[in-house]
């Protein structure tokens, strides 16, 4: 079991291999499909982004509205090959690492190995047993999107598993394909 | 004639939302139970493991089991001998939007599917059947969109053999492969058209599963969820072949890809076979009423 702290560097992205289970301590901004489209189109149109991608973590997700009292709702991962054709542009301008489930294509692949990055699975259906490692939550951008805009999430020992490394080994390699 | 008001309807929509959100089906939890004890790979132990700990964190604190809380989906068999006051399906929304504000469910339906503007909790999708007798039995069916966005239908030939037909159900579970969280419910509509085979594969879902074995001779003596044993021969197949494409929890591998199947049939044209698939997550949820 590896642990590790947001922001990330290259160093610590290229010591984790495909398979690695890992537990993630620090910030990560929780982004979907139409927050991707619209910081691609933001990048493309060389417009500001709402915020520093350099050594960041998107966690694809869209929790549920927060009950009284608590940081957050449920928030498990959503399908992460949606993002396959925004992520290689994102991971270009600095993002470190992508949370989600399921496959990616060979561009995220490939965009993985060159820009030193790591795609990471989380318990797949399990948001209410994720929700417990999140200590706060905070909109950061496009709140018209609902559940859809990027929040930042304080989180501490969550739960991971090396899905892709920066080496562009890839666990599903083999099983799936 | 018995006379029901759809403000009670609403309530008990209402209702229905978050338990169906929150409270795992027992025949589901049951099934990932029995699927922990047949596992041998550790990592998809490790992870059924969270898949029922995850049950049991939300039944406790009353958070949705996936933040994916669905397209609330309503069935409804209302009896002839009922007679409602007042606009059912506005009810029926309204009782939506109330639990899903009070359940703090999520808010995932857009109203405009093109603009997709901010999205809300209504319209919800609604079913409704006359059936006999002067009972009213809702189902809330909250089915996350990960696994519908793996539904197929193919219009078979009526001269398809059993193998084709097989190869087809096996070809959309590796399609969905580990992206829409195994292990999967399976359901299957044969027969009718093909939006009638597409209602009868989410249906299927609805029926209560039975924890089948793998293999003859492991595990507590089955009885038959479908009456129709060739239909059931059929699901105790399909289970079988696709418990061994190795997908397993997360699609991380293992023996357990998917906890059960399901078929529901009707009669169909000369000319065709209909068949679709309509895969569920292991969450699956709902809740049901008779009133």
């Amino acid at each position: 079991m590896k642990k590790i702290k947001t922001p990330l560097d290259g160093k610590q992205i290229t010591k984790l291999k495909a398979g690695n289970t890992v537990l993630l301590t620090g910030i990560i901004y929780t982004a979907r499909d139409q927050a991707h489209k619209r910081l691609v189109r933001a990048i493309n149109q060389k417009k500001k982004l709402p915020l520093d991608l350099k050594g960041q973590v998107f966690y694809y997700c869209g929790p549920t509205i927060t009950p009284k009292g608590e940081p957050i709702g449920s928030c498990g991962p959503t399908t992460s090959s949606r993002m396959d054709i925004f992520s290689p542009a994102i991971l270009r301008i600095g993002l470190k690492a992508m949370i989600g489930k399921g496959r990616r294509s060979e561009e995220v692949i490939e965009a993985c190995k060159r820009y030193e990055a790591v795609y990471f699975l989380t318990y797949a259906g399990c948001a209410a047993l994720l929700s417990q490692y999140v200590m706060a939550k905070r909109l950061i951008a496009y709140g018209d999107l609902g559940p859809e805009a990027i929040y930042e999430l304080k989180v501490r020992d969550f739960p991971l598993i090396v899905g892709i490394d920066s080496h562009g080994k890839d666990i599903y390699e083999r099983r799936c394909r | 004639m018995r006379w029901m008001k759809s403000e009670q309807i609403k309530e008990i929509v209402a209702r229905l939302c978050i338990e169906a959100n929150i409270r795992l089906r027992e025949d589901i939890l049951k099934a990932l139970n029995f699927a922990y004890n047949q596992e041998k790979n550790l990592r998809a132990k490790r992870i059924l493991e969270a898949i029922i700990e995850n049950a049991k964190v939300s039944r406790e604190k009353n958070l949705a089991i996936c933040q994916d809380t669905g397209f609330p989906t309503v069935y409804m068999d209302i009896g002839q001998k009922i007679k409602i006051e007042g606009d059912l399906k506005r009810a029926v929304n309204k009782g939506v939007e109330l639990g899903y504000r009070e359940g703090f469910l999520r808010n995932s339906i857009v109203s405009d599917p093109l603009k997709r503007n901010k999205p809300g909790w209504k319209p919800a999708i609604i079913h409704i059947d006359l059936v006999r007798g002067d009972k009213i039995k809702i189902t809330v069916l909250p089915k996350g969109f990960g696994c519908e966005n793996k539904t197929r239908l193919k219009m078979f030939n009526p001269t398809a053999s059993q193998r084709e037909i097989k190869d087809f159900i096996l070809e959309t579970v590796k399609i969905a492969g580990p992206d829409a969280c195994p292990p999967y419910v399976v359901g299957i509509g044969i027969g009718g058209t093909a939006d009638y085979a597409c209602l009868l594969a989410k249906k299927a879902l609805l029926k209560k599963i039975k924890n089948h074995p793998d293999t003859e001779g492991v595990g507590t003596k089955i009885k038959t969820t479908n009456q129709n044993s060739k239909i059931y021969k059929l699901e105790k197949e399909l289970l079988s072949e696709i418990n061994k494409l190795n997908i397993g929890p997360m699609g991380l591998g293992g023996r357990t890809s998917a906890l059960a199947v399901n078929i529901e049939t009707y009669p169909t044209h000369i000319a065709g076979l209909p068949i679709a698939v309509n895969l569920s997550c292991h969450a699956l949820r709902m809740a049901t009423r008779v009133l």
